[in-house]
């Protein structure tokens, strides 16, 4: 079975030195207001194209848009 | 008119009102979310609410925000404490005049049990989130996203993600220059309202 992450409860492939934002271009998500969270921790803006998100990780990304 | 406390009280569920007049719940924001989650928690009657807005009241914002005409031109926090005096006198209010940011948010907010996100712009809800989330990953956060437009009740829902909540249904955008309509933010706010009960009472 291939290695994987989960990213808004769908498996993805998992790959050496994935970043946020590796994922995000998988996903193809070009929304820029965003929270992340790996494993249930809040993965901030600064550590998007640094943080390796491991085998295994649930990755939530939720999009805020305005209005309110 | 005079009420009294044991009167305004007088249908409520003695099971869960103890619970409910010893919370204090934060709102962050008292435009259309705000303004609304406010009347309804105070209609409950949680304890006390501390509610921070640098904003004022302005026509256009009569379409959704609980105001009144003759309350355009004041502080948004000052007219929604008058307004939510005359509701319910018998809860406390906390009202705060300010622009919220990193720096004043763990201060202003720090006796809450559930702190609701009621801005209006994305970047003010992202940055209210990671700085709650931050300080105080302990303590519950209800923010909203995606209420623009009307219908589409089926789409409204709520999601959490450990101690963070999300109402609303996380696709509708704002037109340039067009905002909210009540039914679809005051459904969105009263979600929010209604999560802050469920958790109190968990």
């Amino acid at each position: 079975m291939k290695k994987q992450i989960i990213v808004n409860d769908n498996p993805i492939e998992w790959k050496k030195n994935l970043t946020i934002d590796k994922i995000l271009k998988i996903m193809n998500y070009s929304f820029k207001m965003l929270v992340i969270k790996v494993d249930g921790k809040l993965i901030k803006k600064d550590e998007y194209g640094t943080k390796i998100v491991p085998e295994n990780s649930d990755v939530k990304i939720i999009h805020l848009i305005s209005g309110g | 008119m005079k009420i009294s406390q044991k009167d305004f009280f007088s249908k409520h569920d003695p099971k869960i009102l103890p619970i409910i007049r010893k919370a204090t719940v934060g709102i962050a924001g008292a435009g259309g979310l705000g303004s609304n989650v406010a009347v309804s928690l105070a209609r409950v009657g949680i304890g006390k609410l501390i509610i921070a807005d640098f904003d004022t009241i302005e026509a256009s914002n009569l379409n959704r925000q609980q105001y009144f005409i003759e309350q355009i031109g004041k502080p948004k926090v000052i007219a929604l404490l008058e307004n939510l005096k005359k509701i319910n006198p018998f809860s406390e209010y906390q009202i705060h005049h300010i622009k919220l940011n990193e720096k004043n948010i763990p201060i202003i907010f720090k006796d809450v049990d559930i702190l609701v996100e009621a801005f209006d712009k994305a970047e003010m809800k992202k940055m209210l989130i990671e700085t709650w989330l931050s300080e105080f990953p302990e303590k519950p956060i209800i923010a909203a996203s995606g209420l623009a437009g009307y219908g589409m009740n089926e789409l409204i829902h709520t999601k959490k993600l450990d101690n963070l909540y999300i109402c609303g249904d996380e696709i509708t955008k704002l037109k340039n220059n067009i905002s909210p309509m009540a039914p679809r933010v005051g459904i969105v706010a009263n979600m929010q309202a209604n999560l802050v009960l469920e958790m109190l009472l968990m």
